[in-house]
C-alpha cells in the first residue's frame, strides 16, 4: 500500500482535500508559514478569463476596457496563442485562489502550493501589504464599489459614468501615495462636521412632525454635503496624487464624480505594493511550490510522474530567454525571483567563500527559512536586488548594463558580471525595478483658483527622459475633463 | 478549515455587461470592420462567428509613459551576455522596437493600432441590421418580448399547495399505507370490543386483557407513525414555461425559372432570399418559406427544386401571383402571418402579362402584404442601358406604377453580387419619418 495522495492525473473534491491537508502540514510545519484562512475556488476557462480581464478581482464594477481585455484574452486563448494562467489569487481574507478545472492533480497540487501558501504567505507578511493594503476589507469594499457605479450608471446614465471612469483610469498610475497616507481629517474637524449636522437637522425640523401617529417616522434629514467632498480653497502642493487632488479640489466635478475617483484611487492604492514587488511576491510562491512539491516527492506521497510532470512545468515557468532571444521579454519576475531565494537558500546552507564576504550577515547561518522569512516580511523588489542579489547569480543570469542615451546610434555596455561590474549591475537592476524611478513623477504644481483656474502639472524628468508624447496628450484630455479647465503640463529636470 | 467551493456552476455570461459596454463604446470601428468583413465573404458565411479586426481608435486607454527614445538617458540591465565586455557598444537597431534591447520600457500599450476579437453571429447581424427596419411593421407587437406560457411538465415534488396532484398524492399514500400496513380504524375497535367484552365477563382472563391493550396500544402507536398521509406522498403538478410564439412570417419566394434565367441569375436572385429570410427570421419567431417558381405556369417547389431544377417554358409571370394568393387563401390567414413576398425575374415577360399583374398586386395582393420587394436581374451591360428608373423592359415599367400607389412595393435591380447589400440595406432602410 503506498503513501500516494493521488496515483491518476484526474481530480476528484476529496483527493484536493487531501492533498491541501498534506500540502497545509509541509507548509505551516516545514516551511513555517503564516497564511490567512484559505478559500479555494474550482472555476472553467471562462471564469479564468473573466477573472483576469477584471484586473484579477473577483467583483468588480462594469467597464468596456475589462471587455476589451476578455476579447482579446480570449481571442487569444481560442486561438491557442496563450494558454491560461494556471491560477489567479487575490489578496484578501480569507484569501481566495482559483484553481483552473482543466488542470490535471498534480498541477492542481502546484497551484495550491504556489498560491494559497507561497502568494497567501506573502500577502500576509509583506510590510508593503501590511501597510497599504486591508486584505479583510477589500472585497467588500468591491461590493460597495460595484453597487456606487452601477447606481450611478443608472441614476445619471452609463456615458457620464464611463466618462469619469475613462478618466480615472488614464490617471491610476498617478492615483497612489508613494511617500505618506492620505491626510485624515482632524478630530476638531470631525467634531465641528458633527455640529454642523446637527445644526442643520435642527433647522429643518418641522414641528408638524410631532403630529405624526407613533411608528411613522419622519422624512430623514437630507444629507449634509460632506464637507470632505467639497470643493475647499486650501490645497497643498505639491501633490503627486493626481486623483486625490482632483477628487478633493477640482472645481467642476460633482460629489458622486468624487466618489468614483476615489473608488478608482482606492483600487490604484491596493495594487501599488503588488507593482513593487513582483519578482519578490512570484520568487515567493515560486519558491514556495518547488520546496512543497519536493518535501511531497521525498515522502513518497507524489509519484515520480507527477514530480516530472511539476518539474516541467516548473522549468517552463522560470525560463529566462537571453536578450537576444526571440523569446526575450525583459527579465521574467519567476525566475530571478526563484533564482534569488534558492539562492539565499545555498548561501544560509553551504556558502562559498565569495558569499561569506558578501552576504556576512546570514551565509552560512544555516537557517534559509528564518533568513527568506526575514526578507519576505521586510523588503520589495528594489530593496530585495540591492540587498540579496549574489555574484554567483549574475554570473549564472549572465548579467550586464547598458547605457543607453536617446541621441546616441549605440548602447554602451556599462558593466558586466565580472568582479569590476557585480556592484554596479546589482545597483542597475535594483533601480530597474524602484518603481517610483520607472513611472513617471507628475506633480500638481500650482492651480489658480481664484483666476482663470489653469491647473498646472509638472514632470520632473529622471535623467531627462520625457513623457511620450502621444499619450501625453490624451492623458491631458482626461486631465482636463476631470478639471473642467484648462490644464498646462510642463516638464523639467528634476534637480 | 479549507473552503473548496465548485464555481463552474455559477451562472456563465458573468463579464456580458462588460462586453456590451465594449461592442458599444467600439461602435464606430465595429461596424466599419463588420461591413468590410461582410462584402469579402459569401452570404451563407452570415451565420457563423466571426473574426473582426478593428483599429483601437475610440478604445485607447492611454496612460502617462516615459520615452527614453525621445530624449534623455538610461541604464537597463540585460541577461545573457555572451561577448561583451565594459565599454563595447551595441548599435541600436533601425527603429520601432525590433530586437530585444530597449523594449523594456516601451513594452506595454503602445503599438497596439489593432486588434482582433471574435464576434458572435448574434453581435455580428445585430450590427448588420442595427439600422434596418421592417417597413409598415407592427412595431409594438414586434419590441414585445416573446409571450410565454405555462405548460405542463410532468409531476414534482415540491411546489406551492395550490398545484397539488391529488390522485398522485393520494395513491401514493394508499401504497405506502399498504405496504406499511397501516392497522385499520375497523381493526382496532373490534379489538376494543373483544377486550371490552372480556373485562365485563364474569371471568377475567388477566393475560388476555393485557395483551390486547398492549396489542391496542401498539396499533395506535403504529398508526401515528405510519401517518395516512406523509409528506413523501405528496406530489405537485409542474408546470413549465413555453414561448408563444407572437408573430409570425411567411415569405413566398416567386422567381421565373425560364431558359432565360441562367445560373448567375439564380444565383444572385438566392443571395437575394437567403438574406430576406435571415433578416424576418431575427424578426419573427417563426419564419415559413414557400417557393413558387414559373414559366408559362407556376408550381410551389422545394428549395432544391426551386434553385436547381431546370424548365422550358414561355414566362407568364402572372400566374406565379395567381399561386401565390392560392396558398396565401388555403394556409396563411392573414391574421396570423406576417406576409413578404420577394419576386427576381429578369423582367421579361408574355407581353399583356405585365398589365394583369399589376391589377392583381392592385386588387388583391398588395392589401394583404406586409411587403413586397420586386428585384430584377440584369447583366451589367444592361445595367448600364438601363440605368436610369424610368427605362426598363415591360415588366419593369409596369411595377413601378404599383410602386407608386403601394410605399411598401419596391423595385430593384442587381446585377452582381456586390449589388446585393446595397440593395437590402435600401430596401428596408429604417423608415426615417416614421
Amino acid at each position: 500500500m503506498s503513501d500516494l495522495l493521488f496515483a491518476e492525473s484526474e481530480w476528484s473534491f476529496a483527493c484536493l482535500d487531501r492533498t491541501y491537508k498534506a500540502i497545509e502540514e509541509i507548509a505551516l510545519g516545514d516551511l513555517k508559514l503564516e497564511v490567512y484562512p484559505n478559500q479555494i475556488e474550482v472555476i472553467s476557462s471562462e471564469q479564468m478569463l473573466d477573472a483576469y480581464s477584471s484586473m484579477a478581482m473577483p467583483l468588480m464594477y462594469n467597464h468596456w476596457s475589462f471587455g476589451k481585455m476578455f476579447a482579446r484574452e480570449e481571442t487569444m486563448y481560442r486561438a491557442g496563442y496563450s494558454a491560461l494562467a494556471y491560477e489567479v489569487v487575490i489578496n484578501s481574507s480569507p484569501c481566495i485562489s482559483y484553481l483552473l478545472e482543466e488542470n490535471t492533480m498534480t498541477m492542481q497540487a502546484l497551484v495550491m502550493a504556489h498560491a494559497a501558501f507561497g502568494h497567501n504567505h506573502f500577502f500576509r507578511n509583506n510590510y508593503l501589504f501590511r501597510q497599504w493594503t486591508n486584505a479583510e476589507g477589500i472585497l467588500d469594499y468591491l461590493a460597495f464599489a460595484k453597487k456606487y457605479v452601477a447606481a450611478c450608471e443608472e441614476k445619471y446614465g452609463r456615458d457620464e459614468v464611463e466618462a469619469v471612469l475613462d478618466s480615472a483610469h488614464a490617471l491610476m498610475d498617478q492615483g497612489v501615495f508613494r511617500y505618506r497616507r492620505p491626510p485624515r481629517p482632524s478630530k476638531e474637524r470631525v467634531i465641528e462636521k458633527m455640529r454642523a449636522r446637527a445644526q442643520y437637522e435642527e433647522e429643518s425640523y418641522n414641528e408638524l412632525w410631532r403630529t405624526l401617529p407613533a411608528g411613522i417616522e419622519p422624512p430623514h434629514a437630507a444629507p449634509i454635503v460632506d464637507a470632505e467632498d467639497d470643493f475647499s480653497g486650501d490645497m497643498k502642493l505639491p501633490e503627486e496624487n493626481l486623483l486625490y487632488f482632483l477628487e478633493k479640489h477640482s472645481p467642476s466635478l460633482k460629489a458622486w464624480q468624487r466618489e468614483t475617483l476615489r473608488i478608482v484611487r482606492n483600487l490604484a492604492q491596493y495594487f501599488y505594493p503588488q507593482k513593487q514587488t513582483k519578482v519578490m511576491n512570484e520568487g515567493c510562491a515560486s519558491f514556495v511550490h518547488h520546496a512543497i512539491m519536493n518535501i511531497l516527492y521525498d515522502r513518497g506521497w507524489i509519484s515520480e510522474g507527477s514530480l516530472l510532470e511539476f518539474l516541467h512545468s516548473h522549468t517552463s515557468v522560470v525560463f529566462q530567454p537571453e536578450f537576444d532571444d526571440r523569446r526575450y521579454y525583459g527579465i521574467n519576475p519567476y525566475a530571478l525571483g526563484f533564482g534569488m531565494m534558492s539562492d539565499i537558500k545555498r548561501i544560509c546552507e553551504d556558502p562559498t567563500a565569495e558569499d561569506r564576504d558578501w552576504f556576512p550577515q546570514f551565509a552560512g547561518n544555516g537557517d534559509w527559512v528564518g533568513t527568506l522569512k526575514d526578507a519576505w516580511a521586510n523588503y520589495r523588489d528594489e530593496s530585495f536586488i540591492e540587498q540579496f542579489l549574489s555574484p554567483k547569480l549574475m554570473r549564472d543570469f549572465r548579467l550586464f548594463s547598458l547605457f543607453d542615451k536617446a541621441d546616441d546610434s549605440a548602447y554602451r555596455v556599462s558593466a558586466i558580471h565580472n568582479e569590476l561590474g557585480y556592484r554596479k549591475v546589482r545597483q542597475l537592476l535594483a533601480r530597474q525595478y524602484d518603481v517610483s524611478l520607472n513611472e513617471p513623477n507628475i506633480q500638481v504644481k500650482s492651480a489658480d483658483l481664484k483666476g482663470n483656474r489653469r491647473l498646472i502639472l509638472e514632470h520632473k524628468m529622471h535623467r531627462g527622459v520625457p513623457l511620450n508624447g502621444k499619450t501625453k496628450e490624451q492623458v491631458l484630455a482626461h486631465v482636463e475633463h476631470l478639471w473642467g479647465h484648462d490644464v498646462g503640463l510642463s516638464e523639467t529636470e528634476a534637480d | 478549515m479549507t473552503h473548496f467551493i465548485d464555481r463552474r456552476l455559477n451562472p456563465k455570461g458573468k463579464s456580458l455587461g462588460n462586453r456590451q459596454r465594449f461592442l458599444r463604446r467600439a461602435r464606430t470601428q465595429i461596424r466599419e470592420a463588420v461591413q468590410k468583413s461582410l462584402k469579402d465573404s459569401s452570404v451563407a458565411d452570415l451565420e457563423k462567428d466571426r473574426k473582426v479586426r478593428i483599429s483601437t481608435k475610440g478604445t485607447r486607454e492611454p496612460r502617462f509613459r516615459l520615452d527614453p527614445k525621445a530624449g534623455g538617458e538610461h541604464d537597463f540591465v540585460l541577461p545573457g551576455n555572451k561577448e561583451f565586455t565594459p565599454g563595447d557598444e551595441i548599435k541600436k537597431p533601425p527603429s520601432g522596437d525590433g530586437g530585444g534591447a530597449g523594449k523594456q520600457a516601451s513594452d506595454f500599450a503602445e503599438g497596439e493600432d489593432d486588434f482582433e476579437f471574435t464576434m458572435t453571429q448574434d453581435e455580428v447581424l445585430d450590427i448588420f441590421f442595427e439600422d434596418l427596419e421592417l417597413p409598415n411593421l407592427v412595431r409594438t407587437t414586434l419590441k414585445e418580448t416573446p409571450n410565454k406560457t405555462w405548460k405542463r411538465a410532468g409531476i414534482t415534488t415540491s411546489g406551492s399547495p395550490t398545484q397539488i396532484n391529488l390522485i398522485r398524492t393520494m395513491r401514493n399514500a394508499q401504497g405506502r399505507r399498504l405496504a406499511l400496513h397501516r392497522p385499520k380504524l375497523k381493526d382496532i375497535a373490534s379489538l376494543e370490543a373483544e377486550l371490552h367484552a372480556l373485562e365485563n365477563a364474569p371471568e377475567v382472563d388477566r393475560e388476555r386483557v393485557v395483551a390486547l391493550k398492549e396489542e391496542i396500544a401498539r396499533l395506535h402507536a403504529k398508526r401515528k407513525w405510519v401517518g395516512f398521509i406523509d409528506p413523501v406522498d405528496v406530489r405537485f403538478n409542474a408546470f413549465a414555461e413555453h414561448p408563444v410564439p407572437t408573430s409570425q412570417a411567411v415569405m413566398f419566394c416567386l422567381m421565373d425559372v425560364s431558359g432565360s434565367m441562367g445560373e448567375r441569375e439564380k444565383d444572385l436572385a438566392k443571395r437575394f432570399y437567403m438574406l430576406l429570410h435571415l433578416f424576418l427570421k431575427r424578426r419573427y419567431e417563426r419564419v415559413d418559406i414557400v417557393f413558387i417558381r414559373h414559366t408559362h405556369d407556376a408550381q410551389e417547389v422545394d428549395e432544391q427544386e426551386f434553385f436547381y431544377s431546370r424548365q422550358s417554358g414561355g414566362t407568364i409571370v402572372s400566374t406565379a401571383l395567381d399561386k401565390m394568393l392560392e396558398i396565401q387563401k388555403a394556409r396563411y390567414a392573414t391574421a396570423d402571418w406576417n406576409i413578404y413576398a420577394a419576386q427576381a425575374s429578369d423582367g421579361y415577360t408574355q407581353s399583356g402579362d405585365a398589365r394583369r399583374c399589376v391589377e392583381m398586386l392592385n386588387d388583391d395582393i398588395m392589401p394583404l402584404c406586409q411587403y413586397y420587394a420586386y428585384i430584377e436581374i440584369l447583366d451589367e451591360r444592361e445595367m448600364e442601358v438601363f440605368a436610369s428608373d424610368e427605362s426598363g423592359a415591360e415588366l419593369w415599367r409596369a411595377y413601378r406604377t404599383v410602386a407608386e400607389t403601394w410605399p411598401n412595393f419596391a423595385t430593384k435591380r442587381i446585377s452582381k453580387p456586390a449589388d446585393i447589400f446595397p440593395v437590402f440595406r435600401e430596401l428596408f432602410r429604417k423608415a426615417e419619418a416614421a
